[in-house]
Parts: C-alpha cells; sequence; structure tokens
C-alpha cells in the first residue's frame, strides 16, 4: 500500500479547498493586517517611540504575521476537519486503508501551508508599512512552520471533539485570540507591571511571537531556546492526542 | 474462499444496548448475498463494523482471508462500500470525488483516471463528471456513490439500502448495474427494504433480527420452504358472499375481488375448477404478497424478542 499517494490526495484536496474560497481565506487576512499596520504601526506607533531599540512598527509586524499563521492554521484544521465530519465524508476515510498518522500529517499539512501562506501574504503587506531585514532565516522559518504545525494540531483536535458549529468558534473566539493579544503582539512583557509579567509567562504564544520576533529583528523578552522547547513539547502532546482520538475513533466513531 | 468470514461479533453500545449478540456469517467470493432484518435489528451495526465505521466488542471479521484487527489495510483495500446516506462532499464535483476516493486507496494517477472514466460511463454518469455534486438529482447521487464505492476495483462491494427512495425505474437500472459488477466477479453484500430486490438479485441470505443471524441459506430453498401462496383473484361479475371450497381460504374483499390462500399441495387448478362449479368467472390474478415478505415476516416475528436496554 503507496501511503504517500493517500497523503498527497489528503493535502491537495485542503489546500484547493482553501484556494477555491480564497476570498473568505486568503484575503481578510491581507485587509485586517493593513489596518493594523496602518492604525498601530502608523498613526498610534509613531507616538509610542522604540521598544528594545526598533521602531514601533518594525516591533509589531513580527507578532502580527505570526498571529495570522496561528488564526489561519488552527481555522484551516478545524473547519475543514469538522465540515468532513458534518458532511460524513469523514467516512470516506475511515473506510479507506489509510493509517491514522496519515489522515493527521494530511490535515495538518493542509493547516501549515495557509497558515505559511497567509503568513507571506501579511509580510508583504507589511513591506508598504516597514523597512525589515531578516535577523535570522532559520530560526524565523522554523518559529513559523513549528506554531503553523502546533496550531494545526490544535485545531484537529477541536474539530474531533467538537459536536457543533458553535463548538468549533469557542476557542478561537475565547481562547486563541485572547492570548495572542496577551502574548506580546503589541507590547513587550517588560512594560507590564510584576504581577502581569509573571502571569503573562503562563502564556505558551508569548514565547513563539518572541522568538519570531527575534527571528525577524532580533528583539525578545524571552529566551529562545525555552521557546522552542515549551513548542517541541505541545507539538509532541498534541500528536500523541490526535492519534489516541484517532485510534479510539472518539468523536468520528460510533 | 469465503469474501467475508465473521465469528462470534459483537457490539454493546455505550447506553448499554446490545446490537450484535455473537453474529457467525459466510459469504462466499462471487455471491451476490441479501443481509436482511427489520430496522434495528443489527445490520447496519455489522457493516459499520465491516467497513471500520464501527468499533466492534469482540469477535472477529475477516475480508478474504484478511483479518481486520491484524491486517486492517489489506482487508479495507477489499472493500467498497455505498452507505445508506449521500456521503460525499457536495460542493465536489463528481469526477473529483471519485479522484480523491481513489488516491485514498493508494490508485496512482494515471490508473485512478482511467478507473474514474470507466466507473463513471459504467454508472451512465460520465457526461456529468465536471458537474458541482450537490446540483445531482437523488439517483444520480446513489450512483455517485456506487461508481466511488468501485473506483478502486473491491474485491467485495457493500451496498447498504442502495435504492431507498428513488423511484421505480431508477431502482431497476441500478439493479442492471448491480448484476453487471457481480458478473466482473465483485461480492456482492446487499441489505434492503425491498424484499423484491433482494429476492430477485441475491443467490444466498441471511435474516437479522435482535443481534442474531435467524436464517442463513440460500434464496431458493428458503424460498421453497413457503407453503402458502396468497392471491388477489379480479372476477368478471360481482357476488354476494365468498364460495366455500375445501382445502382453500377465501375472503371477500369486494364485489369483484377475492382473496385466497392457496396451499403449495392443492395448486391452483383445483381452485379454477371449483370456481368455475361455482359459476365464478376469474379475469385476472396476482400475488397478494411478495413471497419473501411472507417468509421474512414469519421468520423475525418468530425470533425472540430481547429483554435488554434500548437504544
Amino acid at each position: 500500500m503507496n501511503y504517500s499517494i493517500a497523503f498527497r490526495t489528503i493535502v491537495t484536496k485542503e489546500v484547493l479547498r482553501f484556494i477555491r474560497i480564497w476570498p473568505q481565506t486568503l484575503l481578510p487576512p491581507a485587509i485586517t493586517t493593513a489596518l493594523y499596520f496602518l492604525i498601530f504601526g502608523k498613526l498610534i506607533g509613531d507616538r509610542i517611540g522604540t521598544i528594545g531599540g526598533a521602531s514601533y512598527m518594525d516591533y509589531i509586524v513580527p507578532g502580527i504575521i505570526l498571529m495570522s499563521v496561528i488564526s489561519h492554521s488552527y481555522a484551516n484544521v478545524v473547519s475543514s476537519f469538522y465540515s468532513t465530519k458534518f458532511q460524513r465524508n469523514i467516512e470516506e476515510l475511515l473506510v479507506a486503508p489509510i493509517p491514522n498518522w496519515v489522515i493527521l500529517g494530511g490535515y495538518v499539512s493542509g493547516g501549515i501551508i495557509r497558515g505559511l501562506l497567509v503568513g507571506v501574504v501579511v509580510a508583504l503587506i507589511s513591506l508598504f508599512f516597514a523597512d525589515i531585514v531578516v535577523n535570522n532565516v532559520v530560526i524565523t522559518l522554523s518559529v513559523a512552520v513549528l506554531t503553523a504545525t502546533l496550531f494545526s494540531l490544535a485545531g484537529f483536535i477541536n474539530a474531533v471533539l467538537a459536536e457543533s458549529f458553535d463548538d468549533i468558534s469557542i476557542i478561537p473566539n475565547f481562547v486563541l485570540t485572547p492570548l495572542s493579544y496577551l502574548g506580546g503582539v503589541f507590547y513587550s512583557v517588560e512594560m507590564l507591571p510584576d504581577v502581569w509579567q509573571t502571569i503573562s509567562m503562563g502564556n505558551p504564544i508569548l514565547y513563539m511571537i518572541n522568538a519570531f520576533r527575534y527571528g525577524f529583528i532580533g528583539v525578545t523578552d524571552v529566551d529562545i531556546q525555552i521557546a522552542f522547547e515549551i513548542t517541541g513539547g505541545f507539538i509532541v502532546m498534541l500528536t500523541l492526542f490526535s492519534l489516541f482520538l484517532l485510534h479510539k475513533g472518539i468523536g468520528i466513531k460510533n | 474462499m469465503n469474501a467475508l468470514s465473521i465469528r462470534n461479533l459483537r457490539k454493546t453500545y455505550n447506553n448499554g444496548f446490545e446490537a450484535l449478540k455473537g453474529i457467525d456469517l459466510d459469504v462466499e467470493a462471487g455471491d451476490f448475498f441479501a443481509l436482511l432484518g427489520p430496522n434495528g435489528a443489527g445490520k447496519s451495526t455489522a457493516i459499520g463494523i465491516i467497513s471500520s465505521l464501527i468499533n466492534s466488542t469482540s469477535g472477529s471479521v475477516s475480508i478474504f482471508g484478511h483479518d481486520l484487527n491484524h491486517e486492517r489495510a489489506k482487508a479495507k483495500s477489499c472493500i467498497g462500500l455505498v452507505p445508506q446516506e449521500v456521503n460525499f462532499n457536495q460542493f465536489d464535483t463528481v469526477k473529483n470525488i471519485l479522484l480523491n476516493q481513489a488516491g485514498y486507496y493508494g490508485t496512482p494517477r494515471k490508473l485512478a483516471l482511467q478507473r474514474t472514466e470507466y466507473c463513471l460511463k459504467q454508472m451512465d454518469l460520465w457526461d456529468k463528471r465536471d458537474m458541482v455534486s450537490r446540483r445531482l438529482s437523488g439517483g444520480m447521487k446513489r450512483r455517485v456513490m456506487i461508481a466511488r464505492a468501485l473506483v478502486h476495483a473491491p474485491k467485495l462491494l457493500i451496498l447498504d439500502e442502495p435504492t431507498a427512495g428513488v423511484d421505480i425505474e431508477i431502482r431497476r437500472s441500478m439493479w442492471k448495474m448491480m448484476q453487471e459488477v457481480n458478473q466482473e466477479g465483485t461480492t456482492i453484500i446487499l441489505t434492503t427494504h425491498y424484499l423484491e430486490e433482494a429476492e430477485s438479485l441475491c443467490r444466498n441470505i441471511a435474516i437479522i433480527n435482535h443481534g442474531k443471524i435467524v436464517e442463513n441459506s440460500d434464496m431458493a430453498s428458503l424460498l421453497a420452504r413457503l407453503h402458502v401462496d396468497h392471491f388477489v383473484l379480479d372476477l368478471a361479475q360481482p357476488i354476494d358472499a365468498a364460495p366455500v371450497i375445501e382445502g382453500y381460504q377465501i375472503e371477500r374483499v369486494a364485489d369483484k375481488v377475492l382473496n385466497v390462500a392457496v396451499p403449495k399441495e392443492h395448486g391452483l387448478n383445483k381452485l379454477f375448477s371449483q370456481l368455475t362449479a361455482h359459476n365464478i368467472e376469474v379475469i385476472s390474478l396476482k400475488n397478494k404478497t411478495n413471497r419473501l415478505e411472507q417468509l421474512f415476516m414469519d421468520l423475525v416475528e418468530s425470533s425472540p424478542k430481547p429483554t435488554g436496554v434500548g437504544r
């Protein structure tokens, strides 16, 4: 059995899906982030000055790019896999001789591709507002890929456990968005009172955004190695949990 | 070799409902096999387990010699499933639905394209290949599901009520397609509520009720067990009362219509000669009930009722 064909089939299906509906998937982040750059970066940022030696515009660009990667890699997998469940075409995959890791890998790859593509779109938009030279390409790319992987896995788990369309909007609206905003996209945690600095350190997104910012402009509030360890640790845990759910058929089988 | 062997298969759902109570079943390669049962009898659970959509509680399922638990990929490769309800992506084109399915089974692209064309032509859907599937009629959607199940050339095709809700013309054309697929060597397991369908298509049959197999034999010997046929007679002239003829149960249902129960040992000739003696002229007759339906009802009604938790 050639699993690479099954894997490619799932990934191609996923990529064609979000490209076919590009006005819903690729266009909105371009418009939203352009407004962020204009309002926060240009109009307000000019009055804020510098953070860590970088202009406010340069400081917020990496966070806004990674926030887009997070929300879109998550959204792609959660909406696609839940729709597959809802329409019952998940049965096509369950009946076929595809191992669970191929199903998981295919959907997560779709999420990573959309997350990175949106990241590229937002980065291109940022070029109209900021003049950024990437400080460390390897760190920048690896943080982007690992973050997209982590949130694609999280989206997959959300979709597997969801029983209604409400269930797939709760986590993005009430968990991901607040954690992203509080993860230092628009500010340095050093600007916060001590107690809020300590609380912020419990937010894993803070580490990813700072590691990404380090890759871009060389400025960070956290240790890069810890950021990689936390992201890698979450990826391992979520992968194992996803495979467990698929193996048991929780949420997808009777 | 058996296309399907089931041994002591059990399924108890989380709420305690015991859907399958240790069934054994063999289906020979090349067979056209009917799996019948009333709603809630356990046939959908059995098909769900065979096709990996439901986890069994215990027991074994082997498909063309491959155990579903130990040689999962090989066993699954042999199966094509046509489910009861439409379950393909309704936003995708007909062609893509088949190409994706072929991909899931590891079929190389070139071969997948050839198989897609072949199956769509076989199901008379080739001219609809680029149509978004939600725009198809109900009958076409059913045929898409059959084409999809056949695209990876399975050795065992499971059809779970494939003609439910389609008109008689489409049903007849689907029967013809199923017979052609079977004649090409594919083993078919059919569940249906149309017993006429099972009687005309299938060579062997199992009836499941309350989670147990209550009958498993070939269709001819099962039908031979039916001792009484029921006929409706249309008469040329109205009559006031049903005639009394020894050995037959006759009921007058309208001025010119009689229902007659005809035991096989007496036959129709004696009935007609007696009716003629009573000056009753018959202008036409038809079977009151389908023969298999009669047997099915007898078997289902005589099997013991469950005592467990309801689902």
